[in-house]
C-alpha cells in the first residue's frame, strides 16, 4: 500500500490537539471546570504535547512519502536490490 | 448527571472522519482479492507490528484490564508477563516462518496443507463462530458503557428521541463506521487503523494514569490505598487461597501462561493475520517481537486505572449540618446505593426488579468492575481531554470489532466459501463474497450484541469463549508444526476431544460465587474452583492435554504423510532461513532475547 500511514496519523493529533490546546486556552483559570483534574489545566498541556507529536509524525511521514513516491518511478529491477536478496534467501 | 459538549463531540468526530477517510484512500488499491483480503501482503514490519498489539487492545484489554486490575490487582499484569509475550516471541521466532512460508491465506488454510480438509473445516466453522462472537461482544459492551456513562442522554434529550434507543444507537454507529471502512480498504483499513487506534490509547490513558497517580500520592500512595495482595504479580502464587485470583502456581502457569496465552497468540487468526500481511519473511518474524515491546509496558496504561480506581474512597450518603446566621442548615449529598455499596469507584450492580444490590453467594454485593476505568476517566477528565479519553475508548472497541470482521471475511471466502461451496470462481468473485461476507458478518454480531449478558468481567466471557475454541488448538498447532508423524487423522480428533473436554469440565465444575448456568455446573457440580478465573485456565489445561494425548495416538494409528509433502510446513523438514549475512544483534533471536531478560527484570521488580 502506497501510504505512509505517518502523515494520516500526524495530522489527527496534530489537529486534536490544537483543538484541546485553543480550548485550554480559552478556559485557562476556570478552576471550576478543573477542579477534578487536580487544578491542572490538562487541555493545555496535553494538547501541546499532543501537537509536537503530531507535528512530528507527519513530518515524518511526509519524508517516508516523498521516498515512496521516488521508488515507484524507479524501473521495478533497480528497486531495492537488496531487499531483493533477502526475499530470495528467506523464501 | 453528566453532559458532553462542542469540544469532546469535534474530537470525536475528528477521529470517525480520519478512520472513514483512510478507508477512502485506500479503496482505489483494492484491485485484487489479495489486496482485500491480505493488505496485498506488503505491509512494513512497524505498521503490523504495531496492529499486532493493537489487536489485542479492543474491549478486553482496555475495559477488561481495568476490571480485572480492580477484581485480582497486579496478578492480572502476569497476561502479560509469563503469558503473551514469550507466546509472541515463540510466534515469531518459531512459527512464523511456516504460517508465512505456506503461503496460506489464512490459518485455517494452514491446516488443510498441513493436515487434511476436515481438520480445516473444524477450525475454520469453530473460528469464524468465535469471530462473530467477540465482535458482538465488542459491540454490546460499547453499547452498554455508552448507557452507563450518559453520553448520548445530552444528544438524546436535544433532539427529543427516547432514551432506550441509545444502545441501538449506539451499536448501528459503531456497526456503521466499522462496515464502511472495512468495505472499501478490507485488510489495509483495519490494520491502518488500530496502528492509529494504539497512539490513540496512549494519547488517552497516558494522562489519566498520570493524573491518578499524581492524587493518590504516586506509587507508594497507591500502594497504602489497596489491600497489600494486590500490588504483587507473584507473591502468594503457590496456593489458591493467598491470591486475589484463586489460582495457584500449576494453574496460573500452566493454564495462563501456557495454554491460554500461546493458544491465542500463536493460533488466533485474528492476530496472526496481522503479521501476514507484511511485505516479506524477515519482517513477518519480526512482527510479534516489536509487538511485545510495547505490550510490556502496557500494564502501566491499562491496569492502573483498575487499581486506581479502587484506590479512591468510596463516596456515602452525607449529612453535614452547620449553623448559618442563625438558621441551621443541613446539607444532604445522596449517593446512589449501587455506588454505596461499591468500592472505591467500581459500582455494585443493581437488580432491576428489587433495586437492591445484587449479592454473591457469599452474600457480598456483586461489584460491576467494567465500569471501573471508565468512571476513573469520568472522574479525572474534565469536558476536552474527556472527548479524547471517550474516544479512545471508542476506537479499542471498534478496532476490536473491525478485526474480528476481516478475520471472518477472510475466513468465510477462503475456507467455507471457496472450499465448499463455489470452487471455480473469478477473483473479483471473491472478492464481491468478501464484501457480503463483511455485511453479514456485521449483521450477525449485532445479533449477539443483543445476548451478551451476565458476566460483571467480559475478560472471563471472553477467555471463556477462547479456551473452549483455542486452548486445544494450540496442541494440534504445536504437533503440526514439530512432529511429522502427526496425521490428519489424528488432528481432526485431537480438536474435536479436546473442544468436547472443555464444554465438559465447563458442565461439571463451578466456581465458587456462581450460580449453576453460564458460569458451569450445568451436568451436575462434581468440583468448586474459588474463582472463574482458575476455572477457564483449569478447562484449558484439560483441554490441551486431552488434545495432545488423543492426536499422538490417533496419529500412531494412521498412515502417515510422505515427508516430501511436509517440506516447509514441519520444522525438521524445512531449510533454517539464512541470516548468515546479519549482524547478530540485528537477527530477531537477538531482539527476542533482549525482550525476554526485559521481562524478567519486570517481573523481578514487581514480585
Amino acid at each position: 500500500m502506497d501510504l505512509d500511514l505517518r502523515t494520516p496519523i500526524g495530522l489527527m493529533f496534530a489537529l486534536a490537539g490544537a483543538i484541546l490546546t485553543a480550548f485550554g486556552l480559552r478556559t485557562d483559570g476556570n478552576a471550576a471546570l478543573y477542579a477534578r483534574s487536580l487544578g491542572i489545566n490538562v487541555n493545555l498541556w496535553w494538547g501541546l504535547v499532543l501537537v509536537a507529536f503530531g507535528l512530528t509524525m507527519f513530518l515524518f511521514g511526509q519524508r517516508g512519502q516523498m521516498r515512496i513516491e521516488k521508488e515507484r518511478l524507479l524501473p521495478q529491477g533497480k528497486r531495492g536490490s537488496a531487499e531483493g536478496k533477502l526475499n530470495k534467501a528467506a523464501s | 448527571m453528566f453532559n458532553l459538549t462542542a469540544v469532546d463531540w469535534l474530537i470525536m468526530l475528528l477521529y470517525f472522519g480520519f478512520v472513514v477517510g483512510i478507508g477512502f484512500a485506500l479503496k482505489p488499491k483494492m484491485k485484487t482479492s489479495k489486496d482485500f483480503f491480505q493488505a496485498g501482503r506488503a505491509l512494513p514490519a512497524w505498521i503490523c507490528g504495531l496492529a499486532f498489539i493493537s489487536a489485542n487492545l479492543g474491549a478486553q484489554e482496555v475495559i477488561g484490564m481495568g476490571a480485572s486490575g480492580a477484581k485480582y490487582g497486579l496478578e492480572t499484569a502476569q497476561f502479560y508477563g509469563i503469558g503473551a509475550i514469550s507466546a509472541m516471541i515463540f510466534v515469531g521466532i518459531f512459527m512464523m516462518p511456516f504460517y508465512y512460508g505456506s503461503k496460506a491465506r489464512s490459518v485455517p488454510e494452514f491446516l488443510r496443507l498441513r493436515f487434511d480438509e476436515k481438520t480445516r473445516a473444524v477450525n475454520a466453522c469453530s473460528f469464524a463462530a468465535m469471530t462473530v462472537f467477540s465482535s458482538g461482544i465488542s459491540m454490546y459492551a460499547m453499547a452498554r458503557l455508552m448507557q452507563a456513562l450518559h453520553v448520548f442522554d445530552g444528544l438524546f434529550r436535544a433532539q427529543g428521541w427516547a432514551p432506550e434507543g441509545i444502545f441501538t444507537f449506539s451499536i448501528v454507529l459503531s456497526a456503521a463506521i466499522v462496515l464502511a471502512y472495512i468495505f472499501m480498504g478490507g485488510l489495509a483499513s483495519a490494520i491502518y487503523n488500530e496502528v492509529l487506534q494504539f497512539f490513540l490509547i496512549i494519547a488517552g490513558f497516558l494522562p489519566l494514569v498520570l493524573l491518578g497517580l499524581r492524587n493518590v500520592g504516586g506509587w507508594s500512595g497507591l500502594k497504602a490505598s489497596v489491600p497489600a495482595a494486590y500490588m504483587h504479580e507473584w507473591k502468594g502464587v503457590a496456593h489458591a487461597s493467598t491470591n486475589p485470583m484463586g489460582v495457584e502456581i500449576v494453574g496460573l502457569g500452566m493454564g495462563l501462561g501456557f495454554v491460554l496465552a500461546y493458544g491465542y497468540w500463536c493460533t488466533d487468526f485474528l492476530v496472526i493475520q496481522t503479521a501476514m500481511a507484511s511485505k516479506n519473511m524477515e519482517s513477518a518474524r519480526r512482527v510479534p517481537l516489536i509487538a511485545a515491546v510495547p505490550k510490556m509496558f502496557f500494564p502501566f496504561l491499562v491496569v492502573v486505572p483498575g487499581l486506581l480506581a479502587i484506590s479512591l474512597p468510596t463516596p456515602h450518603s452525607t449529612t453535614v449540618t452547620r449553623v448559618e446566621k442563625g438558621a441551621i442548615i443541613h446539607e444532604i449529598t445522596v449517593v446512589t446505593p449501587e455506588v454505596e455499596q461499591g468500592r472505591g469507584l467500581v459500582p455494585a450492580k443493581i437488580n432491576p426488579v428489587t433495586g437492591k444490590p445484587m449479592l454473591t453467594a457469599s452474600g457480598e454485593p456483586l461489584l460491576d468492575y467494567d465500569m471501573a476505568t471508565p468512571n476513573l476517566l469520568l472522574h479525572f477528565f474534565p469536558t476536552g481531554i474527556l472527548g479524547l479519553g471517550l474516544t479512545a475508548l471508542l476506537a479499542s472497541f471498534m478496532s476490536g470489532m473491525a478485526n474480528n470482521v476481516t478475520a471472518f471475511n477472510t475466513v468465510f471466502t477462503y475456507d467455507l466459501y471457496q472450499s465448499y461451496i463455489y470452487k471455480g470462481g473469478s477473483d473479483r468473485h471473491y472478492m464481491a463474497v468478501g464484501r457480503c461476507a463483511t455485511v453479514g458478518g456485521i449483521l450477525l454480531s449485532i445479533g449477539t450484541a443483543y445476548a451478551a449478558i451476565n458476566f460483571n468481567n467480559i475478560m472471563d466471557t471472553l477467555q471463556l469463549v477462547f479456551s473452549f475454541v483455542n486452548a486445544p488448538l494450540f496442541a494440534t498447532f504445536l504437533l503440526g508444526m514439530f512432529w511429522k508423524r502427526a496425521t490428519g487423522h489424528g488432528a481432526f480428533s485431537g480438536l474435536i476431544a479436546g473442544t468436547a473436554t472443555a464444554m465438559l469440565h465447563h458442565g461439571l465444575t463451578l466456581p465458587i460465587e456462581a450460580r449453576p448456568g453460564i458460569h458451569g455446573g450445568w451436568i451436575a457440580v462434581l468440583y468448586h474452583y474459588p474463582s472463574d478465573m482458575a476455572q477457564n485456565f483449569w478447562t484449558a489445561i484439560f483441554a490441551f492435554w486431552v488434545n495432545f494425548i488423543v492426536t499422538v495416538a490417533v496419529s500412531y494409528c494412521t498412515k502417515a504423510r510422505p515427508e516430501a509433502e511436509l517440506v516447509g510446513l514441519v520444522h525438521s523438514l524445512t531449510p533454517r532461513p539464512e541470516h548468515a549475512h546479519q549482524v547478530w544483534w540485528k537477527r530477531p533471536e537477538a531482539l527476542a532475547v533482549a525482550i525476554l531478560l526485559a521481562v524478567i527484570a519486570l517481573n523481578i521488580f514487581f514480585y
